[in-house]
């Protein structure tokens, strides 16, 4: 599966990239494995996603909870509580 | 009941008196308009100004849904929504929210109905930028704003 992600906040800075492209492995299907997954990709991931709890998450501009399904997912969205208003 | 939604995310200031007249100019048949507007405020003069990243593609989506959810709940006829991005100095508006009706409470409630989703639920962060020179932090997200969502759950 291949699907763009995007950082925002505190989250993109830790990250140190705005957006890319993702190729998890077949067996990460939620937003909660793909979290866990880029986690032990590099420290900057580890850091960023260090309290997976406070992330929110959105598939293809839409909020979604971290249990839900991959599939049909073309943009994946990382970042903090949002502070607007 | 479908009500005229204006809703803009945008770098540049905006004018408050202009959005009113805009709604009002010709208009016999609003009884009720609340207008609210946030400000940049300096915290005790410690902050020189704020500083708004967005997620553009879905910030207009998301707002636009707050404002048809108020409109489904109360009557309304035009629902105003003005977020601003970049970097926004300490006394300049941030956001304008207005809401007409026939009545005063449904203006009232929908006003306040979507600042509340907004302040939670809009991707919009903000950065501090300090008066002092000092880095400036990420502006954490508020218990309140997330429990003041709860009096609107049915």
């Amino acid at each position: 599966m291949s699907l763009r992600a995007v950082y925002f906040a505190w989250v993109r800075e830790r990250i140190g990239k705005t957006d890319e492209m993702l190729n998890p492995p077949a067996d990460v299907t939620t937003v909660g494995e793909l979290i866990t997954w880029l986690s032990a990709q590099d420290d900057n991931y580890a850091y960023a996603f260090e309290n997976p709890a406070i992330i929110r998450t959105a598939i293809n501009q839409n909020h979604v909870p971290h249990d839900t399904p991959l599939g049909g997912a073309y943009e994946i969205a990382f970042f903090p509580p949002m502070t607007g208003g | 009941m479908s009500a005229h939604l204006r809703i803009l995310i945008q770098r540049d200031a905006f004018d408050q008196t202009a959005e009113y007249e805009r709604l009002t100019k010709g208009r016999t048949d609003i009884g009720a308009i609340v207008t609210f507007t946030g400000l940049c405020r300096d915290e005790g003069g410690t902050l020189s100004a704020l500083e708004l990243e967005h997620y553009p593609a879905m910030a207009e989506a998301q707002i636009t849904q707050i404002a048809q959810d108020a409109a489904q709940r109360w009557p309304l006829m035009d629902v105003v929504v003005i977020h601003r991005f970049g970097v926004i100095g300490i006394g300049e508006p941030i956001v304008l929210v207005i809401a007409t009706s026939s009545h005063r409470a449904a203006a009232f409630a929908g006003a306040e109905y979507v600042m509340d989703f907004l302040k939670s639920r809009a991707p919009f962060w903000k950065k501090d930028h300090r008066a002092d020179g000092q880095q400036g932090q990420w502006v954490e997200a508020r218990d309140e704003d997330e429990s003041a969502l709860g009096r609107w759950q049915a």
